[in-house]
């Protein structure tokens, strides 16, 4: 190479591995070029398409029309929207706030002291939920929580209950909990390997209770785990297209969160434009989630 | 014992159990459906049989998405692997002004915009040049959306490889491209086997972008062909169904019991507070 000498003379104090300027851009470049292309420019132009009428079909596909703001009243407007945000709201609140971190902590918690036979089992089936492919674990739900002959129906002695149709949102709360509890509890088990014995050893001797441990000795300690923890499923949950596989938003948007909301928009209804409105706003809404988390962040330390 | 021990140890035994029924429950029909000689949703021990699998394999469409969910996935997991390496080693080694503030807004953004939020202007963007119903287009957008998440956990493993090593083999007259293949490599390698198995996964799983870009039944992957066996006709094609369910989650199954028993499937230190 002709012009990696120079650049490493240049920049000798900074590039131990003696890369050089040109070979740094070569091997750099491929990877930026995929993450501009599919992730930074859909992002601007979720943008863009949101302030026109952009449609799949008819005219507006051939000549859309910039309408300014017009989508985003709308969507503020329409009782659908609303609804989806409200839903999702229930999904996020109920199954990764609640459901993963606490079911995840208390798996970590409680298997610290486990059998290794019994530990190993608990792990692999949590783990097994988690790698599964959504729609084969889609299938898995369906069949369990079907009327005529779902497993559940089955076990609890009470068939006829269509779960899916009859408490929708429940059961994807249930579900996802289900799905997403292993994330929580490798991430709480190597953060609770940090936590000093010796305090755990304390705690114990003055007589203090489960609770009361996890609390004062243990919570202090993890904080930080248990901030990113949340924000991560609570990111990962709002744009999850799961329920899409298990109930389609049915019935009649009883289960329609943002995600399945957007893809009905965009495609079966072809409303591109209107769609692409909604995704600027669920992207809002990932920040200010962020913007939070950070904020507490920072506060820590 | 006391009774308050025994109480507690109860509480724990019934706690577990619930939950190993929990995660357990759900997944016995992916071992006894494909297997019965009249498969329904409900679990029961099944009346063994392969006509199943006969038909499965008979299907038109079975097979052949099979092999594209191994050219997609193979296109996806090679290109996240072999770019952020390069991408990983690079920034790790040079150092750019705000490279961590960009690295952290490239994660943020990967984790709000993958899928969901980026569905309309990637549809749109495919549609329009023409790249829809091709599994290498789609297993470059599911690497897109993949790469900033590799490119930070990678990262952190390379910065633990001492420099020390480099500069020796560097000393010896090693260029900076085999100082990578030779001595970086080898090091970094359980880094980049976790993205490997990792990338794998997620584009094995990925429902949405093939759901979205591949409108073609014969260039779809599993994931959307198992989902369009229910659509067919109104109701479940319940012969199918299980077997392909199964067929189409023994590689990520196998892969996972492959790095539980060489590597223990634990994060190692890799996510900060």
């Amino acid at each position: 190479m002709v012009d990696a000498p120079p650049a490493r003379r240049t920049g000798r104090a900074r590039d131990t591995a003696g890369i050089g300027v040109a070979r740094a851009v070569t091997f750099v470049s491929p990877a930026l070029v995929l993450i501009g292309l599919f992730l930074v420019f859909p992002a601007l132009w979720t943008i863009y398409i949101g302030i026109t009428d952009y449609t799949l079909t008819g005219t507006a596909s051939v000549a859309p029309k910039i309408v300014g703001l017009g989508n985003f009243v709308e969507a503020l407007d329409d009782a659908l929207f609303g609804n989806a945000l409200w839903l999702t709201l229930v999904f996020v609140l109920g199954s990764a706030v609640i459901g993963q971190n606490f079911l995840g902590f208390a798996l970590a918690w409680l298997l610290r002291g486990a059998r290794p036979a019994l530990r190993r089992v608990v792990e692999s089936l949590v783990l097994m939920s988690w790698i599964l492919p959504s729609v084969v674990v889609a299938y898995l739900w369906i069949a369990l929580l079907d009327r005529d002959g779902g497993t559940l129906g089955a076990l609890i002695g009470s068939p006829g209950t269509a779960w899916l149709v009859e408490y929708p949102m429940a059961s994807l709360v249930v579900f996802n909990t289900w799905r997403g509890t292993a994330f929580s509890m490798l991430l709480y088990s190597s953060a609770l390997a940090a936590v000093p014995p010796s305090q755990l050893e304390t705690a114990r001797s003055v007589g203090a209770s489960g609770w009361q441990t996890v609390r004062d000795v243990v919570f202090p300690h993890i904080r930080g785990h248990v901030l990113t923890n949340t924000l991560l499923i609570s990111l990962w949950t709002a744009n999850d297209f799961g329920p899409f596989l298990l109930t389609a938003g049915g019935p009649n948007h009883a289960s329609e969160t943002l995600p399945v909301f957007i893809y009905q928009q965009a495609v079966p209804s072809g409303r591109l434009g209107y769609a692409a409105a909604v995704s600027v706003l669920l992207l809002l809404v990932n920040l200010v989630v962020s913007a939070v988390y950070l904020l507490l962040l920072r506060k820590r330390s | 014992m006391t009774p308050r021990q025994v109480a507690r140890r109860l509480a724990y035994t019934a706690f577990m159990a619930v939950v190993l029924a929990f995660f357990a429950v759900p997944m016995l029909w992916l071992a006894s459906a494909p297997f019965d000689s009249d498969p329904g949703l409900g679990l029961r021990w099944p009346d063994w049989t392969l006509t199943n699998w006969q038909v499965t394999f008979e299907h038109p469409y079975a097979l052949s998405s099979l092999v594209n969910s191994v050219v997609l996935c193979v296109v996806a997991t090679a290109v996240t692997t072999v770019f952020a390496t390069l991408a990983a080693y690079t920034l790790s080694r040079v150092r750019i002004p705000g490279r961590d503030a960009l690295l952290y807004v490239l994660l943020l953004l990967s984790s709000v915009v993958t899928g969901t939020a980026a569905m309309v202007p990637i549809f749109v963007m495919m549609f329009q040049l023409g790249l829809t119903n091709s599994q290498y287009a789609t297993g470059l957008v599911i690497a897109g959306g993949l790469l900033p998440a590799a490119i930070f956990i990678l990262k952190d493993f390379v910065d633990s490889v001492p420099r020390s090593y480099e500069e020796s083999a560097r000393v010896f007259g090693a260029s900076p491209t085999q100082v990578l293949l030779h001595v970086v490599l080898p090091v970094a390698r359980p880094g980049i086997a976790t993205i490997l198995v990792w990338a794998f996964v997620q584009a094995w799983g990925n429902f949405l972008l093939p759901f979205l870009l591949m409108r073609d039944v014969s260039s779809q992957p599993a994931a959307v062909l198992l989902r369009t066996l229910r659509d067919e006709g109104g109701s479940a094609n319940l012969t199918v169904i299980p077997v392909f369910s199964l067929l189409y989650a023994i590689p990520v199954v196998a892969l996972y019991l492959f790095v539980s028993k060489r590597y223990g499937f634990r994060f190692h230190g890799g996510i900060k507070a």
